[in-house]
């Protein structure tokens, strides 16, 4: 007699479903540039991955001896700017977000987002005449007192161009994107969170560690990562800054150093002709894979906890 | 709660206010601070003697505010209990981690603006480099290109980012939205040289080869420009209470207006700042554009034929390519240098007061 | 809505740019006509990036003698600028070696008409300083084996004997060596090389190449770089353009039994006292530096940079603009106005009558 009642569907608008298309048409997009990028650079590389010095000026023997050092030095040159950069970005974000007085924070904000209007090529002139020369007697120290450290050992430049400069101005360039993702996050965290956390007696930092900084746990993670994105692929920057030869040492205050993959391209592609230009798409793929890899890294970190996050 | 702690009554001095007691006084901090400075300059001042080199100031104050994060934590400490005293170490940390990020802005800041005044004049603002050699030009040319093809990246990058963020929060299920996550964080490490090798390729294909236009610069920006959107945007959106969304759903409102009359205007503020800060990350962009958009001396206004200048890659070749006498392209390059920084300072500016217009009025 | 909202950026960025559409105060109305030119057009030259300074006032004097005319000058590097005329993507070339007898013999350069030589005239020539920075040294003069074990890592401080051998009047402080070499590929790195390969090659055991061809020492990015590094360090040497030595110190190179310091004449000495290479096409006038040389006043490092361009060109449209701009670089105007920009080497007037011969046999 009583039958079952039909199942209530949802009206079905034409704006939902406009809206709905093309987000997924947006969504797609990416997956298209993506795919001719990676076609792109694919297509250009395969002739140089089997070259030699025969056929390549620019290779001393084969491609992979060609790479291996450019390949530590970027991830070297991100990994040392990351370490600098995180705990400083983190350090900002939170003064900004819940020690400063209210009223100064967006100004303190404000002044941290010009960094990230400094174009890489002033970070490289300020880099070279400023940056370089002033950390010179900072590296003799280094190198005088904890030159039994190995990444101190040897011997100092007289320059400051050393790998670790050119870190310490990628740190720079990156506090800027990193520092306003985490703060953004961190003023997200709901006020009933930090205020029980205070009613129950915590401290400040104990507030914090306890409501804003897991709530703001996935957010540093995507800073970290488009952090040591940027990091990876900054080009003038290190083309300028560092004195870079091809080789892999730890080293960290000689004027030897190893040079990073996108600075290389832009160093050595101007005068790039035939399967030299080649060679050097190459090694923009292998850039490519090796942030895919690190990136593929931080997902894995994530996922491994709960994402936190108001719409799920 | 009925329990009374009694005090021993042998307490020899009674404690004047007890809500005070074991804590520093409020001026502490500041006085462990100039303290741990005076220590540091003493010790500088003696090694100056030693050695007889000059003093170093800079040196003397870094290393003094240094002294003083052990030194709050240890008076803390013994004063007022290890729970206290880890407060005052992160307060003191994060304090120090924002000062220290300030000094090489402020030795930026100082370079540019004061290199970069020696020719930031009315010339610098209307005349191009066309037959200029030596004294004189302008960046005119280089203004108008930054522009139009930041302008035209960003055309193209913000409503397919934005709406790309909305289908990873809103729409996306399954593979295809892991999938997009995923490709959007490998975009974030394309180099961007490797992109304006991209777009140079791209357009070489259609235009035949060695044509650099504006438009192949956008391109390349706006593959730069994307992930940094989506990425920030994303974070952004999905910090917005679910409760909001329900609310507007229970009320029957459709779900493209609960997205564009609730859940974009929470986020505004949030989405605004990382679309900015995309912003400010591709106009500096100067080797993809060297490579796609390559450069030239006279005032182009056409992003869809014959070169475009750009400032980050006018300050490059002004640096680079010296003629005589020197100074005066090193002071064009610092000229630039500096408007680049204006512009992207006022179209901050704006973005922040666009935000506040537009965002909802929270208490905070 | 929300797109008007989040466009606001690119909004006005667009409108500031339609704002700031009133022409250049330097462009287009100002032309003068008197000159009786009749040459138009466009021309598009690719290439080295040593010439660029050149090049951008002899583009300026060219143009402000043809105002009709716009020429662009890429300053892309040598390789591409010889891979660009290749193709066919622009009408002449500049580079900072001549095209080798092989790829000559592969040919297929696309401009030009089918059986063309092409033409190879050494328009820019520039003298390279050797730079260093050492604190109450202003000159120092120095043998070729000396300065390839400096930039080799053999001589390491600058109280060396070799050192003090041939300045006894110097005071040399006890202070490491950096020899700072260009990180980029660069046609001054491979005249320096070249040099040093010639005139030491006991000490100098590497082949000429635009790469630095070891690891060790300082490494800088491009000439400016190169100057910067030079300049904000403590006991730096460096190599490059001698119109950028500026304050720095610069050596004297032993030729011969005397020291002769670099000088646009000198530079120009050693052009001419060198033949042009052999088996070339009327017209490719190649030269083959004598970097030993020993005549007297020459200075052997220098940097002698090409303009290339079709013996005869495919399509004729643009022959006489290329002639008209080639010649006007020949002219003693136009080297004359390279060398106050630049600070190149004027070329000398034998020189100019065979580049002269040369240009007019273009068609």
């Amino acid at each position: 007699m009583t039958s079952a009642p039909a199942p209530i569907k949802a009206k079905l608008r034409i704006g939902d479903l406009v809206f709905s298309r093309s987000a997924v048409f947006a969504g797609s997009m990416i997956l298209v540039t993506l795919a001719a990028v990676a076609l792109f650079l694919i297509v250009q590389s395969i002739p140089a991955v089997v070259a030699t010095n025969e056929d390549a000026s620019i290779l001393k023997t084969n491609f992979w001896d060609y790479v291996g050092p450019l390949v530590f030095g970027t991830v070297w040159a991100a990994t040392l700017a990351l370490v600098v950069a995180l705990p400083i970005s983190i350090g900002i974000a939170l003064f900004i977000s819940h020690y400063a007085p209210r009223r100064l924070a967006s100004v303190l904000g404000y002044i941290v987002d010009l960094l990230a209007a400094v174009p890489s090529v002033v970070f490289g002139l300020w880099g070279i005449g400023v940056f370089a020369p002033a950390l010179v007697d900072a590296y003799a120290w280094l190198n005088e007192n904890l030159g039994w450290i190995p990444l101190f050992s040897g011997t100092p430049s007289a320059t400051g161009r050393t790998i670790l400069t050119a870190a310490l101005v990628l740190a720079v360039m990156v506090l800027p994107i990193m520092t306003a993702i985490c703060r953004e996050v961190f003023l997200q965290t709901p006020v009933l969170h930090e205020e029980a956390a205070l009613a129950l007696g915590a401290t400040r930092w104990e507030m914090i560690r306890t409501a804003v900084l897991p709530f703001g746990r996935s957010g540093i993670i995507s800073a970290s990562v488009l952090g040591l994105g940027r990091a990876l692929g900054e080009t003038m920057a290190v083309a300028m800054v560092l004195s870079a030869s091809p080789v892999i040492t730890f080293q960290l205050l000689t004027s030897v150093n190893p040079n990073t993959i996108a600075a290389n391209i832009a160093l050595s592609f101007p005068e790039a002709y035939g399967l030299n230009v080649n060679v050097l798409i190459a090694t923009g793929l292998i850039l490519f894979v090796v942030t895919f890899a690190v990136n593929a890294f931080a997902r894995w970190i994530v996922s491994r906890r709960k994402e936190f996050s108001g719409a799920n | 709660m009925t329990i009374q702690t009694t005090r021993p009554p042998e307490t020899s001095a009674p404690i004047a206010n007890s809500l005070t007691a074991g804590r520093l006084p409020k001026s502490a901090p500041w006085t462990i601070l100039v303290a741990a400075i005076a220590v540091a300059a003493a010790v500088f001042g003696v090694v100056a003697i030693g050695s007889g080199s000059g003093y170093n100031w800079g040196g003397a104050l870094f290393i003094g505010a240094l002294l003083y994060i052990p030194a709050i934590w240890l008076f803390s400490m013994l004063v007022e209990g290890r729970r206290r005293a880890m407060d005052r170490l992160v307060t003191a940390l994060v304090t120090g981690a924002f000062l220290l990020a300030m000094i090489p802005l402020v030795s930026l800041a100082i370079t540019v603006v004061s290199l970069g005044a020696a020719r930031f004049d009315a010339d610098f603002f209307t005349m191009s480099m066309r037959n200029v050699t030596g004294e004189g030009g302008g960046a005119l040319h280089a203004i108008i290109g930054t522009l139009l093809m930041t302008g035209a990246a960003a055309v193209i990058s913000i409503p397919i980012g934005l709406m790309t963020s909305i289908y990873l929060v809103e729409y996306g299920r399954g593979r295809l939205a892991r999938g997009v996550t995923f490709l959007v964080d490998v975009m974030t490490g394309i180099p961007s040289i490797v992109a304006g090798l991209f777009a140079y390729s791209l357009f070489a294909i259609f235009l035949g080869p060695g044509t650099r236009t504006g438009i192949a610069g956008a391109v390349a920006l706006s593959l730069l420009m994307i992930p940094v959107v989506v990425r920030s945007s994303e974070e952004m959106l999905r910090l917005v209470p679910n409760e909001l969304r329900e609310a507007a759903f229970a009320l029957g409102v459709p779900k493209w207006l609960t997205i564009v009359k609730v859940v974009l205007p929470t986020s505004i503020a949030g989405i605004t700042t990382g679309i900015m800060l995309s912003i400010a990350r591709v106009i500096g962009e100067t080797a993809p554009l060297l490579i796609a958009a390559g450069f030239t001396a006279s005032v182009n206004y056409n992003l869809f034929d014959g070169r475009m200048q750009s400032l980050p890659v006018f300050v490059y070749t002004q640096y680079a390519n010296q003629g005589n006498p020197p100074e005066e392209y090193i002071n064009r390059a610092w000229a630039a240098a500096l408007t680049l920084i204006l512009i992207v300072m006022a179209l901050n500016l704006i973005a922040r007061l666009v935000a506040r217009f537009f965002a909802p009025k929270f208490g905070r | 809505m929300n797109f008007k909202r989040l466009g606001v950026p690119a909004v006005i960025a667009v409108t500031a740019a339609i704002a700031l559409s009133s022409c250049a105060s330097n462009e287009g109305g100002a032309a003068p006509s008197e000159s009786a030119s009749t040459l138009s057009g466009n021309l598009v030259g690719a290439g080295a990036s040593s010439q660029d300074a050149a090049q951008q006032s002899w583009i300026a004097g060219f143009q402000t003698a043809n105002p009709d005319v716009t020429v662009d000058y890429d300053p892309s590097g040598s390789g591409a600028g010889r891979e660009t005329f290749l193709e066919g993507a622009s009408d002449f070339a500049g580079s900072d070696r001549a095209f080798k007898d092989e790829e000559l013999a592969a040919g297929g350069f696309k401009k030009c008409a089918a059986d063309s030589s092409i033409v190879e005239l050494p328009l820019y020539i520039s003298p390279i300083a050797v730079i260093f920075n050492v604190e109450g040294v202003d000159s120092l003069d120095l043998d070729a084996a000396t300065v390839a074990g400096i930039f080799a890592g053999t001589i390491t401080n600058w109280n060396d004997p070799a050192i003090a051998a041939t300045n006894p009047d110097a005071t040399l402080p006890d202070l490491a060596i950096t020899p700072v070499h260009r990180s980029d590929d660069s046609g001054t790195t491979e005249n320096f090389t070249e040099y040093l390969g010639a005139a030491a090659a006991d000490v100098w055991t590497w082949e000429a190449d635009g790469v630095w061809p070891f690891e060790g020492g300082e490494a800088a990015q491009g000439t400016s770089g190169l100057v910067d590094a030079v300049s904000n360090g403590n006991g730096t040497i460096g190599y490059a353009d001698a119109s950028r030595a500026g304050d720095l110190g610069t050596v004297s190179i032993k030729v011969g039994d005397e020291f002769v310091p670099y000088s646009p004449e000198a530079a120009a000495a050693i052009v001419d006292a060198s033949p042009f290479a052999e088996g070339r096409a009327e017209g490719d006038l190649a030269i083959e530096i004598d970097r030993t040389s020993e005549e007297a006043g020459v200075y052997p490092i220098v940097l002698v940079s090409y303009l290339i361009a079709c013996g005869q060109y495919e399509d004729p449209a643009n022959v006489d603009l290329v002639k008209g701009y080639l010649s006007y670089i020949a002219s003693p105007e136009g080297q004359e106005v390279a060398a106050a920009d630049a600070g190149s080497a004027p070329i000398s007037d034998t020189l100019r009558e065979k580049i002269t011969a040369a240009i007019d046999s273009i068609k």
